[in-house]
C-alpha cells in the first residue's frame, strides 16, 4: 500500500486492513523467548506464542507479559510481529479474567490473538480493539461460507481447518476477500482439531483447554465383538497422523492465495524451529523473486529432514489421508541432528568463534554450522578452549562458553549441530 | 416451561415409537447435513416425518449440524427451505455457514446451536443467540456447577445430554478403512458402519470398549460408558435445563423406549411436585435390566473436576 493511500485511509478514519498480503507471511511457533528470537532471526515474518492463560499448550514455557514485551521489541527490529494463542474453549470459570488479559496483551504490543471461542473473539473486539483477532483452526473452518461469516463479523483472518484441500482453499480465496492462514508444517491431530476429548475421558484432562495428552498416539486394538479385527497376536496400533510437510508445494500454496504459512510446534526445539523456518523462508523468497525460474532445492528438503522426528506427508491438501499417511507402529525417533552450540561472537581477524554449549561435543566431532538464508558448512571440531583460554577435552556443561576455530566466518545466532544417527 | 425430553430418530417408525414412549421432541435428518444420526430420513420425507411428530403432539427438529465443505454448500439452501416448508420446529446447526443460509432461505426458522464438545460456556452461547439461536446444546464435558451457571448466564434455552453414549473423537479421515488396508484386509465402508459392533480398546484400559464406526462423514469414536443422569433430574430441572436429550446411537429401539419411559416418569413427577419428588428405583432398574453389562452407566462429567 502506498503512503499516499495510507494517509487517505487514515483521514477517512478507516482501519487499514490488507486482505491479501503482498507476499505470504511465514508464521513460526515460539515456545519461549529464546525460541522466538531464533524463529525471527531465521526468517519468520511473525511468531505465535502462548501466554500464562487461555492457550492450548499448558505444558509449554509460556510467556510472562515482560517476556512478551521483550519478544515484541526483538521481533520489531526485524519487522516481525508477535501473535498470542488464546485458543481454548473457555468454561464458565475462565470467562471473568479474559478482558483484562486481552487488554494486557494489547498494551505489551501483541499484534493479534488466535482465538477459537466466540466468547474470546467477541471480548477481544470489544475490549482490546488494537488486537487483530485471527480465528483459530480449532474452530474447524472448512468451507467458504463459514469464512464469509467470520469476515462479516469483522475478523481479518481465518486459520483454516487442516482438513481443507488446496482446491477448497482456491475457491475460498476467490469468493471471500480475507486473509487465509494454513498449516504447512508440523504435527497434525488425526481428528478434526478441537473435536476430540479422548484426554478428557481417559485422564480427566481437558484437551480443549490445553490438557491434551496426545491420547491418539497411544496404542489401541480394534475388535469385532470378542475378537481382534487384526487377528490374535497382532501389534496394537496408534491412531496418530504423520506430520505435515509442504516444502515441495510452495508455488501451489502461493498461487492458491494463502496469506500466511503456519508452522506447528510450540513444544519443538530451537534447532527444529530454526531449521524449518530457514528452509521455508528460502523456498518462499525464491518463488516470489522468480516464479518462472523456481526450482525446489534439495537442501531445503534435507534441512527439514535433519530436524524431523516423525515421517512426513501432505495431509489433506491433495487427497484424504489413507493408510500411507498414518503412523501405526511407533515411528518416532530422535531427530538425526542435534543442537550442539549457538554462536555468540566471532573474531574475524583470528577466525575464532565463541560458542554457548547446548549439548556436549568434543574435538574431532563432525559438526555443521547453519545460519539464516541457507548458509552452512561442515567441519570437524578442532582445539577447544574455555573463556579463560584453558584447553578443554569436552564441552560438557550447558551454556558453557567455548571457543573454537571455524573454517568460515560465522555470526551470532548461527547454530552448530552434530549428527546423531 | 416444562423440561423437554428429546431423542433422535432414524426412521419415521422409530419417531412414532419414541414419541409413544414419552419423547416431547425428536431430532431427524440425514448424513448429508446431520452428524451421527441413528438413521436417515431423506429430504423428500421430511414433511411426512414432521407432520407425524406434530400429529402425535411432539416437536421435530432437523439436524444440519455437521462440519460442511464447499461442495456441500449448494444443496444447503434447498435443504433448509425443505425443512422450513415441512414445518420443522428448529434447525440444529454447528457450522456458521448454516446461519448465513438459514437467514436467506427461511428467515423464520428457529435455530439451535450445537457445536458438540466445543459448546462449553454461556458467553459463546450468547454470541450465537445474538446471531439468532434460541437454544444452546451443552458440551457433555461440563459438570453440574458449570451447567447451572451456564443456564443462569445465557438468556436462552439449554439442552443437556441426559443419557447414552457420547462422541469423543471425530475425524474426517477413513481411519478404519486405512487400518484394514494396513493389515492387508479388504473392507468396504458398509463393513465398518455403526451396526458392525467394532470397538477400540486402549492398551492400558482393557475393560473400556470404545465403539468406533465410519460413515460418509468420517470416523467416529464413542465413549466407553453411557451417561445416565436420571438420578440427577431434580438438580438439572432445578437449574432450569430446558431439554434433556437421550442419545439413541448403537442401542436397540426397546432399550431407547425404556430409557424414555423412565425419564418421562421422573420429569413428570418432579414437575408436578418438586418438593414432594421422590426417586423411584424402578425407573433405573428398568434401564439396568436392558443395559449392556460391558458398558457402565455413569454420571459422565456431571460430578467431575477436570484439570488442564
Amino acid at each position: 500500500m502506498s503512503s499516499a493511500l495510507i494517509e487517505t485511509a487514515e483521514k477517512a478514519g478507516k482501519p487499514l486492513r490488507r486482505h491479501r498480503l503482498d507476499r505470504p507471511e511465514l508464521l513460526a511457533p515460539a515456545g519461549s523467548l529464546e525460541k522466538l528470537k531464533f524463529a525471527v532471526h531465521y526468517g519468520a515474518d511473525a511468531v505465535y506464542i502462548g501466554g500464562q492463560k487461555y492457550g492450548l499448550r499448558s505444558n509449554a514455557d509460556n510467556f510472562s507479559f515482560d517476556e512478551m514485551r521483550e519478544g515484541v521489541a526483538f521481533a520489531a527490529r526485524y519487522g516481525a510481529k508477535v501473535f498470542v494463542a488464546t485458543n481454548i474453549y473457555a468454561h464458565q470459570e475462565d470467562l471473568a479474567g479474559i478482558a483484562e488479559y486481552l487488554k494486557q496483551l494489547e498494551s505489551v504490543g501483541i499484534a493479534a490473538i488466535i482465538a477459537a471461542d466466540p466468547a474470546i473473539v467477541e471480548i477481544a473486539m470489544r475490549e482490546a480493539p488494537g488486537l487483530e483477532v485471527h480465528l483459530s483452526t480449532q474452530q474447524s473452518t472448512m468451507n467458504w461460507q463459514a469464512v464469509q461469516f467470520w469476515k462479516e463479523e469483522g475478523l481479518p483472518r481465518v486459520v483454516l481447518a487442516r482438513e481443507t484441500s488446496m482446491e477448497e482453499i482456491r475457491e475460498m480465496k476467490s469468493r471471500v476477500d480475507i486473509e487465509l492462514e494454513v498449516f504447512i508444517h508440523g504435527a497434525m491431530c488425526s481428528s478434526v482439531s478441537g473435536r476430540c476429548v479422548l484426554s478428557n475421558h481417559f485422564t480427566d484432562r481437558d484437551s480443549n483447554r490445553g490438557g491434551c495428552c496426545q491420547s491418539c498416539r497411544w496404542k489401541y486394538d480394534l475388535h469385532v465383538d470378542a475378537a481382534s479385527a487384526a487377528g490374535a497376536g497382532d501389534n496394537p496400533f496408534t491412531m496418530g497422523s504423520k506430520d505435515l510437510c509442504m516444502i515441495q508445494h510452495i508455488p501451489d500454496l502461493i498461487d492458491a492465495g494463502v496469506d500466511s504459512f503456519k508452522i506447528e510446534g510450540r513444544m519443538k526445539s530451537i534447532h527444529y524451529v530454526a531449521s524449518v523456518v530457514n528452509a521455508y523462508r528460502q523456498a518462499i523468497d525464491a518463488y516470489m523473486a522468480d516464479p518462472e525460474g523456481y526450482t525446489l532445492r534439495p537442501e531445503w528438503v534435507g534441512e527439514i529432514g535433519k530436524a524431523a522426528n516423525r515421517p512426513l506427508n501432505t495431509g489433506f491438501f491433495y487427497s484424504t489421508p489413507g493408510a500411507g499417511e498414518h503412523i501405526y507402529e511407533p515411528e518416532e525417533k530422535p531427530a538425526p541432528y542435534d543442537f550442539a552450540a549457538v554462536v555468540t561472537d566471532y573474531d574475524a581477524a583470528a577466525g575464532i568463534a565463541t560458542l554457548q554449549q547446548r549439548s556436549p561435543f568434543r574435538p574431532g566431532m563432525e559438526v555443521e554450522f547453519i545460519g539464516p538464508g541457507g548458509r552452512s558448512f561442515n567441519q570437524s571440531v578442532g582445539e577447544m578452549t574455555d573463556e579463560h583460554g584453558e584447553s578443554l577435552e569436552v564441552a560438557r556443561h550447558p551454556l558453557q562458553t567455548i571457543r573454537i576455530r571455524t573454517e568460515r566466518p560465522v555470526f551470532p545466532l548461527d547454530i552448530m549441530r552434530k549428527k546423531m544417527l | 416451561m416444562k423440561t423437554e425430553l428429546m431423542i433422535a430418530a432414524g426412521t419415521i417408525e422409530q419417531l412414532e415409537r419414541y414419541i409413544a414412549a414419552g419423547a416431547d421432541a425428536v431430532l431427524i435428518g440425514e448424513p448429508r447435513f446431520g452428524a451421527r444420526l441413528p438413521g436417515a430420513i431423506p429430504e423428500d420425507r421430511l414433511k411426512e416425518a414432521v407432520s407425524r411428530a406434530h400429529a402425535l403432539g411432539a416437536k421435530a427438529y432437523v439436524a444440519a449440524n455437521k462440519l460442511l465443505r464447499n461442495e456441500e454448500l449448494p444443496a444447503l439452501p434447498g435443504y433448509l427451505r425443505a425443512a422450513a416448508e415441512a414445518g420443522a420446529d428448529a434447525i440444529v446447526f454447528g457450522d456458521p455457514a448454516v446461519l448465513l443460509n438459514a437467514r436467506e432461505a427461511s428467515p423464520g426458522l428457529t435455530l439451535h446451536w450445537n457445536a458438540e464438545m466445543t459448546g462449553t460456556n454461556s458467553a459463546a452461547a450468547s454470541y450465537w443467540a445474538r446471531k439468532g439461536a434460541v437454544r444452546a446444546v451443552l458440551a457433555r464435558e461440563l459438570n453440574e456447577e458449570e451447567i447451572a451457571d451456564f443456564k443462569a448466564q445465557a438468556q436462552m434455552e439449554v439442552q443437556v445430554q441426559a443419557h447414552g453414549m457420547t462422541n469423543i473423537y471425530h475425524s474426517q479421515r477413513n481411519l478404519l478403512q486405512s487400518y484394514m488396508e494396513h493389515i492387508g484386509r479388504e473392507a468396504r465402508l458398509l463393513d465398518l458402519g455403526a451396526d458392525e459392533g467394532l470397538f477400540l480398546v486402549e492398551e492400558e484400559r482393557p475393560d473400556e470398549r470404545l465403539p468406533v464406526y465410519e460413515d460418509v462423514n468420517g470416523t467416529h469414536v464413542m465413549s466407553a460408558d453411557d451417561i445416565c443422569l436420571l438420578e440427577a433430574i431434580p438438580d438439572l430441572l432445578g437449574a432450569g435445563v430446558d431439554s434433556l436429550y437421550v442419545e439413541p446411537l448403537l442401542k436397540t429401539e426397546a432399550y431407547n423406549e425404556t430409557v424414555l419411559r423412565s425419564y418421562r416418569q421422573a420429569i413428570d413427577a418432579w414437575t408436578a411436585d418438586p418438593d414432594g419428588y421422590e426417586f423411584d428405583e424402578a425407573w433405573l432398574e428398568a434401564i439396568r435390566a436392558l443395559q449392556d453389562p460391558r458398558r457402565e452407566l455413569g454420571f459422565g462429567f456431571l460430578y467431575k473436576e477436570q484439570v488442564y
